[in-house]
């Protein structure tokens, strides 16, 4: 326990040391905002958007992608350069135990998470005067949910990838095509049959559904919620199974 | 007294390398261990074996006696690791992983005092990626005992260490064994297993080929002793005549004269003799190095 504490400790130390990770991570949702704001504005319109205004509708999204930059980008590198680079051998052999470094991974990415969600709330509310979330008691548990999914996606993918490079170069692209077709791009409706599809098999998309509708007040997305926990739960019997020390 | 380490006909394969082939030894607690020889010829994976972060083919293995293969995690709290390929996060401070690995148990030693002993006060608030090579060697090192461990694994501890901190790196081995630990020490260096090893193992192509202490390896393997010295006479013959003189050797004006017994004293009377007084006479000792050759055939360093 002491272990997982300050090696959580030292890992939220190591990420805020890490600049181009920071800006990765926290700016990029942020420049989407006002990209996609000042394009569409925060007027409702009942034929896009699920009939909120832009604004409503890409905070909820945004704090997804926040989630899911961690997921397949910040912690895949993360854990392949771990392994590549011989930490992850050095861990091992000084009894770091796999749930140490695991938990203070989830430990990180929930710090990042909560400090990125906050980050766009809090710009969103200051440029666009957004509302507040109409159901926090839902969408705090929504936040914790996706935040795991995406963790656990992360520790598959650094699990699979056998080199740094790749799981950069890889995660990246999945990274914006789950960004466009997942429901943090273009709205829903303006995209063809074939881009819903793609996007409708991205994990992302649940993620931001359950975050999205308490949100704007829609109650808790029931199956989507269940697909985001089935994946969390395959994602981290997958990773258990692939992971490798060096 | 037990061993505090048992292995007996270990096997390791990488596919179709033999990494270690069949090696046995015993390592007696509060002892200095070398595993000595060149480089490929299996020791890391024999202590990578021994720390349970490698599975061996086949042989028993016993650290603290339990089973590397079963109790890894039980095993790994109460040794410690310098391992040769390995690397910390860039940006973590030396204090930072020194806290870090302490806290792995709660026998850990004060790691400001480790700071203090292995040179890296001054460092420890500087991030692993602007320390030199000897400066991260020296932080391994620490790392490795931190944890107060009751065995602990050198793999080439003095690589890119210079002179000056190697012989502060032995002198503090040899106070970590004094103070209780036991050292299995792995090295391709001759005159560090010679200086601070009580036991060496001669590891060759997977194999032990001979254990003792660095004196009983040389009186056995390696009594020849060389009397060298330059002269400009050319006749030397009489040299031959010497006893114990086992073979001369002249590369221009300087001579070798390999033999056993009292060489130096024997050799220098017959020169006063023959009128040569070299200002340059000396004797070479026998060291690890001509075990090593002569056991296997080949130097270590290569």
């Amino acid at each position: 326990m002491r272990t997982l504490l300050k090696l959580s400790w030292v890992e939220i130390k190591l990420f805020i040391r890490e600049p181009i990770t920071m800006v990765f991570t926290f700016a990029l949702p942020v420049i989407f905002l006002f990209v996609m704001g000042g394009v569409f504005g925060n007027v409702p319109d009942p034929e896009i958007y699920r009939g909120v205004g832009a604004i409503d509708f890409y905070v909820p999204a945004y704090i997804g992608l926040v989630i899911m930059a961690i997921g397949v980008v910040g912690l895949p590198g993360h854990l392949t350069s771990y392994r590549e680079r011989g930490v992850l051998r050095r861990l091992r052999a000084s009894s770091i135990s796999i749930w140490s470094l695991l938990g203070s991974q989830v430990i990180v990415s929930f710090f990042i998470a909560i400090l990125g969600g906050i980050l766009v709330i809090f710009v969103a509310m200051a440029v666009y005067g957004v509302s507040l979330p109409k159901m926090p008691d839902l969408l705090i548990p929504a936040f914790v949910l996706g935040t795991l999914c995406f963790a656990a996606i992360g520790f598959l993918l650094g699990a699979i990838f056998p080199t740094t490079r790749s799981a950069q170069g890889v995660g990246l692209i999945l990274f914006f095509v789950m960004l466009i077709l997942g429901g943090a791009g273009p709205p829903r409706e303006v995209m063809t049959g074939a881009m819903q599809i793609i996007g409708d098999i991205t994990p992302t998309r649940y993620v931001i559904l359950i975050l999205q509708d308490p949100w704007l007040g829609f109650g808790w997305a029931q199956k989507a919620s269940l697909i985001v926990a089935g994946v969390m739960v395959g994602a981290t019997i997958l990773s258990a199974r692939f992971f490798r020390w060096e | 007294m037990k061993p505090i380490i048992e292995v007996q006909n270990l096997r390791k394969t990488y596919g179709t390398t033999v990494a270690v082939d069949d090696v046995s030894f015993e390592v007696t607690e509060g002892e200095i261990f070398g595993l000595l020889g060149p480089n490929g010829a299996g020791k890391t994976t024999t202590v990578e074996c021994l720390q349970g972060l490698r599975h061996p083919d086949s042989g028993r293995v016993r650290v603290l006696e339990l089973d590397p293969r079963l109790k890894a995690a039980e095993l790994r709290r109460l040794i410690g690791s310098q391992l040769q390929e390995s690397a910390l996060p860039d940006r973590i401070k030396v204090w930072e992983a020194l806290d870090l690995f302490a806290s792995v148990t709660p026998n850990a030693l004060d790691w400001h005092v480790l700071l203090e002993q292995w040179g890296l006060a001054k460092k420890r608030r500087s991030s692993f990626s602007s320390l030199s090579g000897g400066q991260r060697q020296r932080l391994f090192i620490a790392l490795a005992l931190v944890n107060n461990p009751r065995v602990v694994f050198l793999d080439e501890m003095t690589t890119g260490l210079d002179p000056a901190a190697r012989h502060v790196a032995w002198d503090l081995i040899r106070a970590i064994r004094d103070s209780g630990t036991t050292v299995v020490l792995v090295t391709h260096f001759m005159d560090e297993a010679e200086k601070i090893c009580d036991r060496v193992a001669v590891v060759d192509q997977g194999r032990i080929v001979a254990t003792d202490t660095p004196q009983g390896l040389i009186n056995e393997h390696a009594s020849k002793v060389r009397v060298i010295f330059t002269t400009e006479q050319a006749d030397l013959t009489w040299l031959s005549g010497i006893q114990g003189v086992q073979r001369v050797t002249k590369h221009g004006p300087r001579v070798e004269v390999e033999g056993g017994g009292p060489l130096l004293a024997l050799v220098a009377a017959a020169l006063v003799e023959h009128g040569i007084t070299p200002s340059d006479l000396r004797v070479e000792q026998p060291t690890l190095e001509d075990v090593f050759l002569k056991l296997t055939g080949h130097s270590a360093e290569d």
